[in-house]
This record gives structure tokens, sequence and C-alpha cells, in this order.
């Protein structure tokens, strides 16, 4: 997986957990992951057709979920909240929809499609032939993990360098 | 979360009413949210583009805040077919998918703004006073600020 597809997600979890945690937040671990995906807690799925297919999960373990959560809505959440689980998905929509727009502009065209709740305990690869990255940010409440599992949809690519070319 | 000088319809003073469509329970709390500090009220809410277009016929609200992403129908078709029987309908578009195609589409297809995710109180309430026109006034409340 190339890096330009990987850093617009980065810059948009960073700004969107900044501003609504209301404090920075920093890249830490960085890894590859070759195996199917393992739920760490409250985790929301979404997927992306198009130029570049593929899925984002976005993953806290549950005590990290309230509290992200807790902030996110301005009170305080019980763990049993749906709430807590609405604002994770929420919190993927933002995230891969700012990442998203910052692609298209680059030339991608692609769809995303609504957040999902990731509920049981391995996740899907988008394909045989996808790693996916895993990017660990650390918050003053807790780690955030985002999976990225994308690639070039290969048949499309044809038609996105001759878009590009105009 | 901060407080707003309230905008209130022209024609009776009466607060500005809100459609808030998204298919998040979250998104639309935290919106609802902010329209309590700009002095508004939800008259009713939505999850997806269906039920945003019989709420619509059900409430007639002053605004409607739509979501692009949602399941059954999407929030630029469901402005689209709010439009096309409502010319006068003011809808802005919330969305954290916020590229230009999209942008363009909405406004071509009957949305009056656009406001990408996540939202910015400041940024909503502006684009809510340039939306209402001449048909919001924003006043401060009596005995607000003392």
């Amino acid at each position: 997986m190339k890096m330009e597809l990987i850093q617009p997600f980065i810059n948009a979890a960073d700004a969107v957990l900044a501003q609504g945690l209301q404090c920075p937040t920093s890249v830490g671990n960085l890894s590859m992951d070759e195996e199917a995906y393992r739920r760490k807690g409250v985790a929301a799925l979404i997927w992306v057709t198009g130029d570049i297919e593929g899925r984002i999960v976005i993953d806290l373990d549950p005590a990290t979920a309230v509290r992200v959560a807790s902030r996110f809505a301005g009170t305080e959440l019980p763990e049993s909240d749906d709430l807590v689980r609405e604002t994770v998905c929420e919190l993927a929509n933002q995230v891969i929809g700012n990442a998203v727009t910052s692609l298209n502009d680059q030339g991608f065209n692609f769809r995303v499609h609504p957040p999902v709740l990731h509920t049981s305990e391995h996740g899907p690869k988008s394909s045989e032939d996808t790693e996916a990255v895993v990017i660990c940010f650390e918050t003053p409440v807790g780690n955030v993990f985002l999976n990225i599992a994308l690639r070039h949809n290969s048949s499309r690519q044809p038609e996105r360098t001759a878009a590009v070319g105009q | 979360m901060e407080q707003f000088v309230a905008v209130k319809r022209s024609k009776d003073g009466q607060p500005v009413r809100y459609l808030v469509v998204d298919d998040s329970v979250f998104a639309r709390k935290n919106l609802a949210r902010m329209i309590e500090t700009f002095g508004g009220q939800v008259a009713g809410e939505a999850g997806d583009g269906v039920t945003a277009i019989t709420e619509y016929e059900r409430l007639k609200p002053d605004i409607v805040l739509m979501d692009i992403t949602m399941p059954q129908m999407e929030g630029i078709e469901a402005a689209e077919k709010i439009v096309q029987q409502h010319p006068e309908a003011r809808i802005v578009m919330v969305s954290s998918v916020g590229y230009q195609e999209n942008i363009v589409a909405a406004l071509q297809r009957g949305a009056r703004h656009f406001v990408q995710k996540p939202v910015k109180a400041e940024v909503l309430y502006e684009v809510i006073k340039y939306v209402m026109g001449e048909d919001g006034t924003a006043a401060q409340a009596a005995g607000a600020g003392a």
C-alpha cells in the first residue's frame, strides 16, 4: 500500500481527534498486519469502492471508547450507552470522509459507504492481496487504532489516468 | 459550548425550526446541541433520506441540516426531491465528505450551502444566518449577557 493512500487518513484522524477531544494527539506505533483483523474493543468499519477499494476500521478498547465518546458528547456517558458505539461510528465517518475529500482532490474517485459497527472478533480483509496498515494514535484519553486495508482498483486505473491527464 | 446571539424568524420572532437528518444519532445530538446555542428549535429528526422527505412534508421546517452518506436514500437525492416539491426549502448539507464534486452536486440539486464535518459551531452559525437571509434576524434575548 502506498504512502500517498495512507497519509490523508493520518492527517484526517489527527485533525478530527484533536478537534473532538480538544487536545493534541500524536502518531505512535505504525505496523503492517497480514493477518485477518482482530477487534480490540469498540470498532467501526467503513468500506470504500471506486478507484481505491478496501476497508478502514477505527478501533478503541472499551474504556477508551467511553472516554472518547464522553469528550465528543460533552457529557459523561456510561459504558453501556449506545451513544458510545454511535460516536465511534461517527468518528470513523468523519475521519474517512475527510481523508476521502483529500484523496479526491488528488484525482481519485470513490464512494464511501455508511459506517457499520464491527462486532465480530475477526474482521474481513479487503482482498487476498491486500495487507493492512495499523496506526496507533496516542491521545490523553487512550489509544485510537486505525486499521487501513486499501488497494488501487486496477480495472479503473486506465480510466483514472485518462481523467487526470485531461 | 459557546452561546450565540439567537437567530429568530423575522416574520414572527419565533425560534428558527430545524429538521436534522443524519444516520448517526451522535451527529444528530451534536447538531441539536448547537441549534440550542443558536436559539433554534429542533422540530424533528430523520435517519435517512426517505424519512427526511416525509418529515419535511409534515413539519415544514425553516432549515434542514442534511447529511450525505446515509442508508436507503442519500442526502443529495433527498434534497433534490424536497426542493422539487418545495423550491423555498432551505437545505444545508452537513457531511464529512467535502470534495468539490460533492459540493457542486449538492448545490446544483437544490442545497443552499455545505458545511464539512467535524462541524464547528461558529461556522454553522454563520451559514444559518446567511441561509436565513432577510427571513432571519439575530437578536440578543432579553436579559441575555447580564
